[in-house]
């Protein structure tokens, strides 16, 4: 179960890095926060899954509360920041 | 007893990392950014909630179960409210929906 649960977090981290291609190309502002949050949400899944690598979940799963409400305050302090929608670079 | 339980664990974190997967390459591949919003805002909710629903099976019935699961309830609340809020901003200040050329 410790070489699967390996396995996933790698998968994880591959995985969390696609969205990031949207952070550095999207055409409009709203695609890069969006990157960012989708992001956000699946590290929040790799601190977990780090929480059961490690056997301390205990300490972890409170880490990774504390993330989910700080990226979601974050993503809707930022959009409520940004006011144009221009296309900054294609 | 044992072993259907960390079967049904690994089932459900495989299905949630397809999700996830699945929402990734939707926010890449997508024309637009409404659509990439409905990748973003459905297909990674789901994926987090199968995962974290494994994560529970895998637990068993503790105290850090009940914290998972209340994680859980948080992200299907917020995930779809911060894409939403993200969608209607960018409605307001002009950005076109993508139409088919």
């Amino acid at each position: 179960m410790e070489s699967f649960f390996f396995g996933v977090a790698l998968a994880l981290a591959v995985i969390l890095l696609i969205p990031f291609y949207r952070v550095y190309r999207g055409p409009a502002v709203g695609d890069r926060l969006l990157g960012a949050a989708a992001a956000g949400t699946k590290t929040l899944t790799l601190v977990l899954l780090i929480g059961v690598l490690y056997d301390r979940l205990d300490m972890f799963v409170d880490i990774s509360m504390g993330y989910a409400i700080l990226n979601f305050a974050g993503v809707i302090a930022m959009s409520k920041y940004f006011r144009t929608q221009t296309t900054a670079r294609r | 007893m044992e072993f259907w339980a960390n079967l049904l664990a690994g089932a459900f974190i495989v299905g949630g990392l397809f999700f996830m997967l699945v929402g990734s390459v939707g926010i890449v591949r997508l024309p637009d950014f409404y659509t990439r919003a409905h990748a973003a805002g459905k297909v990674d909710t789901l994926g987090i909630m199968l995962f974290i629903a494994g994560l529970i099976v895998y637990e068993g019935w503790t105290l850090v179960s009940a914290k998972l699961a209340l994680i859980s309830v948080f992200i299907a609340l917020t995930s779809p409210v911060a894409t939403h809020h993200m969608l209607r901003r960018a409605l307001a200040y002009g950005l076109k929906p993508w139409t088919r050329p």
